[in-house]
């Protein structure tokens, strides 16, 4: 067994282990923190396998952003102190049938694969040529994530601001912090 | 270390111990810098607010924060009751785990790095961002509305200011070229005129801006309302107390000095003296010259922590929605504006102008700290200035 | 080197973890943490392809920026709408929302 895979096999654990986490904790920012160690095991399993630039952007965007988003969201739809979610038991059999056919299905194909890479295969890019290859041979893709990224902004600027005003309007709360006209 | 020890161990097992060892090393730097800094922290403090600061313990006070250690060590481990116990517990390692991985990529000196990393600018940022995580875990998990209160301020707060701190690592990233910190120092050898900082008038500013936002991020004074002892009790860590809650000030100051120290390494010259006209590595020999160059890389570092202490207690707190207005409507365009800056700087202006505008920085910027200095000395304040501000 | 097949697996793991994630939790926000684990196993894939096989090096590492990116924006978004849904019925329960009209 080499150290590649012990490594491997001790961040797979944590990854799993934290899914199943996910899955079963009771209120939402349990689940919260297993996502977080899920998707930090994620990120240091690509620095594992040689894809830093993908491995820091992992950690940069779901830990540092989307997680911390997620959290937020949680903590203001609670509508109490530490909630719980009721999951009955006949929603945990069917998602629970379901789930072990998607796996049983997935695990058949990738074991068909055998152990394919007996070779060291080479590293992936790094940054350096991620970049120069958005800028030339994948140029219409990072457009479309730009646009879709700006579309994004002015999406949940729009939807935060038409709650801004229904809020204002239904329990006249205090002016904005920033003295600007309501 | 690792060849020498691939002589007398097998390969995993020596790969574990070397990284066994750059992790205590790591560790250890850590708890001596905290414990230092937290000893200068006080001092400072003290200066400026016209006091001694703690001289009981040891020589100046020096073993202050040992004597606070024992304490915080021996006080009971408590959890309010109603609180969500596991979260609890674990917030303040999730917060520490945090600081302490950003170190893992930060070069002390040329190759002196505990695993060196293609994308370490950006893996560094990256680390200290999730920190923010524990916060908000100690905020939510303690039960308590001024504790949660200064956990959603503190994550508003430092997902805003991660965005004009990334894109003013950009700035010098644009100019060196690559994200591997070694190798952006190496890029600075030589005269201090070749650090980032002095390359041209928007790496100028860019210092500056990413110092602020920095310690915003670092939840330091005067941006620190996530424990604003006049709202909010102390905020987050209203409800922690003993070996917890000096784990969040481990990862305070560690974060404060990963800080610092990224930016000595992205804009001041790293490790380069900038004063000699040869680098210690090659004229002292490799384990002496490295010494040379980590301590020269630690002083710059703490250099900066000093004026984020100064800064503390000489500016009052800005008010939270001063605080995200200021990012959103200063930093934000001022860093983007930056970054396009740089790039056309290097596009378009000629090699002649760019060089001399270097030395105008450089050489600007040094005649205005003498200045400074000499006026400082000169306006030493009087008995009868201290004495005006002890009268009723 | 890692077999491929054993990321493979992991991948299909957390995949199977996000369906039962989806159908099990009502909180609209768990289940944007189900769609987030979903998103991670198909990462995982194109990062592990990416590393393994030659062709592939470059478009799995685009691939794999994108669904980051897209995955962030997603989030953003659906919290905006689930914000908006809780402001107008004060539950995130999505069985809930049966209506259109907000």
């Amino acid at each position: 067994m080499t150290l590649d895979l012990a490594l491997f096999v001790v961040l797979a654990s944590v990854i799993a282990a934290s899914a199943i986490g996910v899955v079963v904790s009771h209120t939402i920012v349990r689940s919260a923190v297993f996502l977080l160690f899920t998707l930090i095991g994620v990120a240091f399993l690509y620095f594992l396998i040689g894809a830093e630039f993908l491995g820091a952007a992992q950690l940069i965007v779901y830990v540092g952003g989307t997680l911390v988003l997620l959290v937020f969201g949680g903590m203001l739809t609670s509508g109490g102190p530490f909630q719980t979610l009721k999951v009955r038991r006949l929603e945990w059999l069917f998602g629970g049938l379901v789930a072990l056919a998607i796996f049983a299905a997935l695990a058949q194909v990738s074991l068909a694969l055998g152990q394919r890479p007996t070779t060291d295969a080479p590293l992936p890019p790094g940054a350096g040529p991620l970049g120069v290859a958005f800028l030339t041979s994948h140029l219409l893709p990072f457009e479309i994530v730009s646009v879709h990224l700006l579309v994004v902004l002015v999406g949940a600027a729009y939807l935060a601001r038409t709650r801004k005003r229904a809020a204002l309007g239904s329990e006249d709360s205090a002016s904005p912090p920033n003295g600007g006209t309501p | 270390m690792l060849s020498t020890l691939d002589q007398y161990l097998p390969h995993a097992v020596a790969i574990v111990v070397a990284a066994g060892v750059a992790a205590l090393v790591v560790f250890t730097f850590i708890g001596a810098a905290a414990f230092l800094f937290i000893w200068g922290e006080r001092k400072v403090s003290g200066r400026i607010q016209d006091r001694l600061g703690p001289t009981r313990v040891g020589k100046f006070g020096l073993l202050q924060s040992l004597a606070d250690g024992i304490k915080l060590v021996t006080k009971e481990d408590f959890v309010p009751a109603g609180s969500d116990k596991f979260l609890f517990r674990i917030a303040p390692f999730v917060a520490f785990c945090a600081a302490f991985t950003g170190f893992i990529a930060l070069p002390f000196a040329q190759g002196v790095v505990a695993q060196p990393l293609n994308v370490g600018a950006f893996f560094i940022l990256a680390v200290l961002s999730s920190e923010v995580f524990g916060v908000l875990l100690a905020g939510y998990s303690s039960a308590n509305k001024w504790s949660l209160f200064g956990g959603v301020r503190e994550a508003a707060q430092v997902v805003s200011y991660e965005i004009p701190r990334s894109l003013c690592v950009l700035v010098p990233v644009c100019i060196a070229g690559t994200l591997n910190l070694n190798t952006i120092a190496t890029q600075q050898e030589g005269f201090f005129w070749n650090w980032y900082v002095f390359h041209d008038p928007f790496t100028f500013v860019a210092f500056f801006v990413f110092f602020i936002v920095a310690t915003a991020s670092c939840k330091r004074a005067p941006f620190d309302l996530a424990e604003a002892e006049s709202e909010l009790v102390s905020g987050f860590l209203t409800e922690y107390s003993g070996m917890r809650w000096s784990y969040f000030f481990l990862a305070e100051y560690a974060s404060m000095f990963a800080m610092s120290a990224l930016a000595s390494i992205l804009f001041l010259g790293g490790w380069h003296t900038g004063l000699l006209p040869f680098e210690p590595a090659t004229a002292f020999g490799a384990i002496l010259g490295n010494l040379v160059d980590v301590g020269v890389f630690i002083l710059k570092g703490s250099t900066l922590v000093v004026v984020m202490m100064w800064m503390r207690w000489s500016l009052p707190r800005l008010r939270i929605d001063q605080v995200m207005s200021t990012c959103l409507e200063y930093f934000v365009p001022i860093s983007c504006g930056l970054l396009i800056g740089v790039c056309v700087w290097q596009l378009y202006v000629p090699s002649t102008v760019a060089e001399g505008t270097k030395y105008v920085l450089a050489f600007g910027s040094l005649a205005f700290m003498g200045v400074t200095l000499v006026a400082a000395a000169k306006t030493r304040p009087t008995p009868q200035h201290a004495g005006a501000f002890a009268k009723p | 080197m890692i077999p491929l097949s054993y990321i493979l697996i992991l991948s299909a793991f957390l995949f199977a973890c996000g369906v039962l994630c989806i159908a099990t939790k009502r909180n609209a926000i768990g289940i944007l943490m189900g769609v987030e684990l979903v998103l991670n196993a198909a990462n995982i894939n194109f990062v592990a392809f990416a590393r393994y096989v030659p062709g592939f090096q470059m478009d799995g590492q685009v691939f794999a920026v994108m669904v980051i990116v897209l995955a962030a924006a997603e989030a953003a978004v659906a919290l905006a709408i689930i914000l908006n849904f809780y402001n107008n019925r004060n539950t995130v329960d999505v069985d809930e929302a049966t209506q259109l009209r907000g």
